[in-house]
């Protein structure tokens, strides 16, 4: 704000439509309807138009399928850090339980996909839950610390107790009856689960998340069990988690201790960051912007990680905020010279 | 009596591991998600200017041990001070400026057991029928004279006194003239250098690997959890525990479940203690 004379600052207004989309003139007419719609018809056409496109490179069709595996993840760390305010650095562990329980009901019970992904969906983000409970009353930092053992703890010990395959992982899980299904599956998953979770942290629940994020005693001193919405918080965003790590595991016909990997801990929270933590689809937009560039660097290894870690920081320092928020500030306000 | 010598052996190599990590968050309520990575870094700085530039060992540890200060220091004035207070951030920041050194280390080549530092001697000498390298005896050794100095700094010099002064009451600590900002770049530096010192004390006993960056963070936060965050007393009380515990579940249950102790123990200590065993009350109100 830097005003010439010292006399003048910037100011920040809404500008007309938006207030007036935001009450019952939002029908009054095309112009107002189309200022709302717009933004999230965009997200929907791209997302579902993207397989279509790239379908003349199926490697890059793949991407596709992979950015929604990670908006997923990226989703729940967003929700679980900026509603419910447990930021949780192992977002892998949620991947590989999704994936691990996907493939054991896949290959051990014979079940077919159909029945798995959901299935391992809710079982995986039961296990999570309840691995998780002893860690529910930790804040802050201590939670993101202890959630971050869990990956590497749970990779190491089916390492060391040699089960559901060892090191080799599992092999032999059915794949999606074709790339088609893979990605509209997926690209509905990630779109049903953006709109559902912007509509639910708008309910009373939400309201309760972000009580026990910001003041717990207060929430507290409401009778409310703080522990019953941090686990339910735990619930919703281990099972996308579970649900994106199932997919991958159908998607590569295979489930093994990479999937408990850093990237899955990393990439999620990097795009939440660039993408504009809180507001859910920031998450989305910054897989859109990451994984494809993730793609581009998988020739350099390991780089791609010291890669993201030095956007993350980055965008940490210099700009906060990340994309989405950034974009809704200037589709929704003007600014302007004032006088003191 | 292997279980009594390899248990302190193992539960002071736990102290020095965390005592950076301690020192840093109880000064200025950061806590350095780095502090692993900075660890493999000295170790690895140590090894270039051995090999690489042909120092000997002594000055090429010491200049390895400055750099890493500087680095550390440099990380606190350029990155950290820009998001004090805000916890998520802060640990973001932190974790991912480690994970940068960690991950570059790991592309820039090093892997395998190529990397490696000498032991300061080698050999090895048999204590009440127990043989023991000298590096081990070493760990001790400086690890105690490591923890005597910290506790002379902090008690009797200026500077010592300020960093207390900080842990203890900020604000208070700010109206008697004491820069908050300066001491927590001090604090962050003192705490790399830490850092520092625990990897050039403790490689020699296997060679440079990157995971070994992920696996200081852990026993650090774990020996810090457990003994209470901030609490130096705590700090090594719990290293002793846990370490102990480690070599127990070695002998008795296998190499396997090593880890799972550090998590236990962390578990068990959240779930009785949420504290710590030297934590404040005013510190539970904080974790929990």
């Amino acid at each position: 704000m830097s005003g010439s004379k010292g006399d003048r600052r910037k100011e920040r207004v809404d500008r007309g439509i938006k207030v007036r989309s935001d009450s019952v003139y939002a029908i009054s007419s095309w112009r107002e309807i189309t200022y709302l719609v717009a933004p999230r018809l965009a997200l929907i056409l791209v997302l579902a138009v993207a397989p279509f496109i790239l379908s003349a490179a199926p490697y890059w069709q793949r991407v596709v399928s992979i950015i929604c595996v990670y908006s997923l993840l990226a989703m729940g760390f967003d929700f679980l850090a900026n509603y419910v305010g447990l930021v949780s650095l192992g977002g892998g562990f949620y991947v590989g339980v999704g994936a691990y329980a996907a493939a054991l009901l896949n290959t051990y019970v014979g079940l077919p996909p159909v029945i798995t992904i959901p299935m391992a969906t809710l079982l995986g983000a039961a296990i999570c839950t309840v691995l998780f409970l002893p860690c529910l009353p930790l804040r802050g930092v201590y939670f993101a610390i202890v959630s971050l053992m869990y990956p590497l703890l749970a990779a190491r010990i089916i390492e060391a107790l040699d089960i559901f395959g060892g090191t080799d992982g599992i092999l032999g899980v059915d794949g999606f009856s074709n790339v088609w299904v893979e990605q509209y599956f997926l690209v509905l998953c990630v779109l049903v689960m953006v709109f559902a979770l912007r509509r639910l942290v708008e309910e009373d629940i939400g309201l309760v998340f972000r009580g026990v994020k910001d003041n717990d005693q207060a929430v507290k001193a409401s009778g409310i069990n703080i522990n019953e919405y941090k686990a339910l918080g735990v619930f919703i965003a281990s099972a996308l988690g579970c649900l994106g790590g199932a997919c991958l595991t159908h998607m590569y016909m295979w489930a093994g201790l990479s999937q408990f990997a850093l990237d899955f801990s990393i990439i999620p929270i990097a795009a939440t960051v660039v993408g504009g933590g809180g507001t859910l689809v920031g998450p989305v937009l910054g897989c859109m912007i990451l994984v494809p560039v993730s793609e581009l660097l998988r020739d350099f290894g390991s780089l791609r990680i010291a890669v993201y870690s030095i956007v993350l920081t980055a965008f940490i320092v210099f700009k906060s905020e990340g994309i989405m928020t950034y974009a809704a500030r200037k589709y929704e306000q003007f600014e302007r010279w004032a006088e003191i | 009596m292997d279980i009594i010598i390899y248990g302190i052996i193992n539960s002071v190599s736990l102290a020095l591991m965390a005592v950076g990590f301690t020192l840093v968050y109880g000064v200025s309520r950061l806590p350095n998600f780095a502090h692993g990575a900075l660890y493999v870094l000295t170790g690895y700085l140590t090894w270039i200017l051995m090999n690489r530039a042909g120092l000997n060992y002594v000055f090429s540890a010491i200049i390895a041990l400055g750099l890493t200060g500087l680095i550390g220091a440099a990380m606190y004035q350029l990155v950290l001070i820009r998001v004090r207070g805000m916890p998520i951030s802060e640990i973001i920041a932190s974790y991912a400026i480690g994970l940068a050194i960690l991950e570059g280390l790991r592309w820039g080549g090093l892997k395998g057991g190529t990397f490696r530092l000498p032991p300061f001697i080698e050999g090895s000498v048999s204590i009440f029928g127990v043989s023991v390298d000298f590096q081990r005896l070493f760990v001790v050794i400086l690890g105690a004279a490591i923890m005597g100095a910290l506790w002379l700094f902090v008690n009797s010099t200026k500077l010592g006194l300020a960093l207390k002064g900080m842990a203890q009451d900020e604000r208070a600590a700010m109206t008697l003239g004491i820069d908050s900002d300066r001491m927590a770049v001090t604090a962050t530096a003192i705490g790399s250098i830490l850092a520092g010192a625990a990897a050039i004390i403790l490689l020699p006993l296997g060679s440079i690997v990157v995971e070994s960056g992920y696996h200081v963070l852990i026993m650090a936060v774990a020996v810090c959890i457990v003994g209470g965050l901030g609490s130096w007393t705590g700090a090594v009380m719990a290293a002793f525990i846990i370490g102990f515990a480690q070599i127990i579940t070695v002998v008795y249950f296998g190499a396997h479940y090593q880890v799972v102790v550090a998590l236990l123990a962390i578990v068990v200590t959240l779930i009785s203690r949420p504290s710590g065993l030297f934590g404040r009350q005013k510190e539970l109100e904080e974790r929990v």
